[in-house]
């Protein structure tokens, strides 16, 4: 019966409004002029007080972005970015880079309660069962917070700002930015190796693991802001850690860029695991408005027996073009790869994996759900491949999509490259419409279709939802059927 | 990295320009005029095409050989009760085809000829599937078509024997022919058509035949593409388009034994309700063979069931591409697709490409699709060489099983078993390579 009272709660929760982080801040920001030049990337960098090196680095990137065209291979379609039309770098003003959580404008942190993201220490240790986690707090182009430092440090893990590692550990960002993601890497990569702003920093050392979970949540507030993070994470030999990011912006009629680039490298023995909650403001129900969300993720098995693993929960963006990868470098390395990709109204996805296999004896595996509703295309879009060298690769994909109404549109393409006799890989793909035969079931028992039609997805979307940590996997749950609202009927 | 247009023409896109000069005036003008301006601005398809990204069409044809012409055949002996039509060198030979035995009901015609007439039947009938459409070398092939059949099968007829279009080249040459066939299959009829490719001597012949059925309601056609071994130097590519219409079921085996470059594209189109199309494929490749399936099945109508296998087997520093899409239209409710591709790694060096693909505009729908890829297994190998097998004949047994499961599927028992013998023939090969 209590399932049935949250399934209610749940539904009513629903109908009042179906985003409910699209709310504004009113918060007066300091900003770039408008577009993009040498000169903003100068600007963007010596706000940051960067050293010469990484200023260079930035211009060279830029130099590069001018000479490249926007990928076209994907299967979504929306009108030319017009990227002189953007702000590209936008701050709260309020103080010159918060000390303590004192010093942070207390509008932004009501900003980040109404969000339901903890940024008060003594909040989150008040309460006796809450599992502690430490969160970066990225608002438009920084970071405006970073909980539990201190007992972070005690284990010797860093986790800051990126901006503040390029002053406090240049040595480590010089070693491993942009080793992961080069430079060159593609054309919103580069974009963002330019202007990137903020994101977090993460090291773990050696044999350490990281004793809670560490978290990102990045907010878009301002107008016409493209927003720029770059995460960079370095489990260092037998540590451990787990990384969950959030993302929400308010609601607005025009679409807002976001491309973010997400490095990860894991050294011998090491295991990352790195969740995504992705919600950015889809547009609205005639498909106006919304984040365009070009971001490039990529995990390096940089050292043998390394593990990386990456779940995403992606339920917002009016377009996403997001393709987290594995590159199995180390000698037994291991990938995996577990997506929900729910999209409704006019949003398009575009989304999937790379498992690249080089080393010996890797493994990967791939499970994608994707959920399609109302006038939405969701593709997933993965390749495998395995090298000469990657003796005994193994991968498992398995993709299933879900339709949802006779308007939107599932695909799948996968590609399967294999250079190697002793790899194994193995690909299934379904797709299929909620059997008539589960929702007549689950109604004869007293659930309305739109109850029922939760349930199912739930049920179906479960083998991912369970690789979240818990928390998120309730939040994602609720963000999911939020998302399928008004799909059915 | 930036993008390069492709302004410049490669060598072989300049000769096959003079090529359409010299077919220009051939029949089917507006047709061969408006094909060749559109292969013109596509070109060669190279990896940036996506329907070629695995087969690099443009670096692997530097030179482009002569046109072929008809001289002195010897054709092959006959499979028996078959009805055999021989294309050689890019011509329709009536003088080296059983054209007296074919049965009544059966209609045949050269291209040629019906094109020199502009018969506006076949004219239309030619004319691209939409899913053909944005494919060049289909479009190249139209623009230089030399000849092929036109077959119309009339309305209920039920023609007991196989028709086999026997396309052949002849003598050591490099060539290269250009055929379209067309097969008319009324409401109602039943028909064989094989469709068989030999070298009368290896050569680097440069192939691009094209075969078109379209099949009426209620009909029902059993197809073979037989393409056997050639040189490898050679080129051909093979595109094979059907268009089915209501409770119209056409059924197909493609059997590729390798042969320097291999490409097989399938447009299918199940237009009619309740249409049913299964695409079988098996390809035994060694040496430096590159075969690539590309098939599109579109199910445009609801209640069509579509299935496909394919085999490949890879040995050698083989490549094998296998890439299927299934597309199921707005409105094609009830869809039932499935399709599953499998490959067997037996060297080192092979390489195999897969990708299958689903794009599906309608909610009630049952697909999937699966592909596999690995080497042989341990634990089967180990049963059989536990019970005395040494470990090639273990081998050989266990391909021949991979394999000979599509092959299972032949209706006609002797053509079943011919391609047993031809699968055992290959494995024995293998052997002596070795």
């Amino acid at each position: 019966m209590a399932a049935r009272q949250e399934t209610v709660a749940r539904v009513e929760e629903i109908d009042v409004d179906a985003y409910k982080y699209g709310f504004t801040t009113d918060i007066e920001s300091e900003k770039a002029p408008k577009g993009l030049s040498e000169d903003i990337v100068r600007f963007i960098s010596a706000k940051k007080n960067e050293p010469e090196w990484l200023t260079e680095w930035r211009l060279e990137a830029y130099r590069r972005w001018l000479t490249m065209e926007e990928p076209k291979w994907a299967r979504v379609d929306y009108p030319p970015i017009d990227y002189q039309d953007l702000y590209y770098y936008s701050a709260p003003k309020s103080t010159p880079g918060p000390t303590s959580i004192e010093d942070v404008d207390p509008e932004l942190l009501r900003t980040y309660e109404k969000l339901g993201i903890p940024l008060r220490e003594q909040e989150i240790l008040a309460g006796v069962e809450q599992r502690k986690i430490a969160v970066d707090a990225v608002f438009d182009s920084v970071s405006v917070a970073t909980t539990f430092k201190e007992e972070l440090s005690k284990a010797g893990v860093i986790f800051c700002p990126i901006s503040e590692a390029v002053r406090e550990h240049p040595e480590l960002v010089r070693k491993y930015l942009g080793s992961v993601v080069p430079v060159t890497d593609n054309f919103y990569a580069t974009l963002n190796s330019a202007v990137f702003s903020d994101g977090s920093f993460v090291y773990i050392p050696p044999g350490v693991r990281c004793p809670m979970e560490l978290s990102t949540y990045f907010r878009i507030n301002e107008k016409n802001t493209g927003q720029f993070e770059r995460t960079l994470i370095i489990a260092d030999a037998g540590s451990y850690v787990s990384y969950l990011e959030g993302c929400t912006a308010p609601k607005r009629d025009e679409n807002q860029l976001h491309a973010a680039v997400v490095e990860l490298v894991a050294l011998d023995d090491a295991e990352i695991k790195y969740s995504t909650v992705q919600n950015w403001y889809p547009g609205d129900s005639e498909g106006k408005g919304g984040i365009y969300n070009f971001v490039t993720k990529r995990g390096d098995c940089r050292g043998k027996n390394s593990h990386i693993s990456w779940t995403q929960v992606e339920t917002g963006s009016a377009v996403t073009w997001k393709y987290p990868s594995c590159i199995l470098r180390g000698d037994n390395s291991q990938g995996e790869f577990y997506s929900i990709a729910v999209s409704n109204g006019y949003q398009q996805v575009d989304s999937g994996t790379k498992m690249i296999h080089l080393g010996k004896n890797t493994k990967s595996r791939i499970i994608s759900k994707g959920i399609s509703a109302g006038n939405s295309q969701n593709t997933y879009r993965g390749q495998v491949s395995a090298h000469r060298k990657a003796e005994g690769a193994r991968n498992f994909t398995n993709c299933d999509s879900l339709l949802i109404g006779d308007k939107c549109g599932a695909h799948t393409v996968p590609y399967l490259e294999s250079k190697n006799a002793s790899a194994v890989f193995e690909h299934e793909a379904t797709t299929s419409k909620i059997s008539e035969d589960q929702l007549f079931y689950c109604m004869q028992r007293g659930l309305s279709e739109e109850e029922a039609t939760a349930l199912i997805v739930n049920g179906f979307v479960r083998d991912v939802l369970q690789k979240l940590p818990m928390e998120f996997a309730v939040e994602a749950q609720k963000l999911i059927a939020v998302s399928l609202e008004g799909s059915v009927g | 990295m930036t993008v390069q247009a492709i302004d410049k023409k490669s060598e072989a896109e300049t000769a096959l320009a003079g090529a359409f000069e010299a077919m220009k005036g051939k029949g089917a003008a507006a047709l061969r005029q408006a094909s060749w301006e559109f292969f013109a601005r596509k070109g060669l398809p190279t990896r940036r095409v996506e329907a070629w990204h695995y087969t690099d069409l443009r670096a692997a044809l530097r030179s482009v050989a002569p046109l072929g012409a008809p001289g002195t055949v010897a054709v092959p002996a006959a499979a028996d009760g078959r009805v055999r039509l021989v294309v050689a060198d890019g011509a329709f030979r009536p003088d080296l085809s059983d054209v007296a035995a074919l049965p009544a009901g059966v209609e045949l015609s050269s291209l040629a000829d019906a094109l020199a007439k502009d018969d506006s039947a076949v004219l239309t009938a030619l004319g691209l599937p939409e899913n053909a459409g944005a494919d060049a070398v289909v479009a190249l092939n139209a623009a230089l078509m030399q000849d092929g059949v036109v077959l119309r099968i009339a309305p209920a007829t039920e023609v007991a024997k196989t028709i086999e279009i026997l396309l052949l080249s002849s003598g050591d040459a490099a060539r290269s022919a250009f055929t379209r066939s067309l097969v008319v299959v009324g409401d109602g009829a039943k028909a064989k058509i094989v469709e068989t490719s030999v070298a009368l001597a290896p050569a680097g012949v440069q192939e691009n035949h094209v075969l078109a059925f379209s099949i009426g309601a209620g009909a029902e056609v059993e197809h073979i593409a037989d393409i056997g071994p050639q040189s490898e130097a050679a080129i051909r590519l093979f595109s094979l388009m059907v268009t089915a219409q209501t409770k119209a079921s056409f059924k197909s085996l493609g059997f590729v034994e390798g042969g320097g470059l291999v490409r097989r594209q399938i447009f299918a189109r199940l237009a009619g309700e309740q249409a049913s199309l299964s695409l079988d494929g098996v390809a035994l490749l060694g040496g430096k063979d590159h075969a690539d399936t590309t098939l599109v099945v579109e199910h445009a109508a609801p209640h069509c069931q579509s299935r496909e296998r394919f085999r490949s087997v890879l040995d050698g520093q083989s490549t094998g591409v296998f890439q299927g899409k299934v597309v199921v239209r707005p409105g094609a409710q009830k869809t039932d697709g499935s399709m599953q591709s499998r490959a067997l790694l037996l060297s080192e060096n092979a390489t195999m490409n897969n990708k299958p693909e689903l794009e599906i505009f309608a909610d009630d729908v049952v697909c999937g699709h699966g592909a596999t890829c690995g080497r042989l297994d341990a634990d089967q190998l180990f049963y059989l060489e536990a019970r005395g097998l040494p470990k090639r004949e273990a081998e050989a047994l266990l391909i021949e099983g991979f394999a000979g499961e599509i092959v299972d599927a032949v209706s006609e028992e002797a053509t079943r078993e011919s391609y047993f013998a031809r699968i055992r023939s290959w494995l024995g090969r293998r052997e002596d390579g070795k």
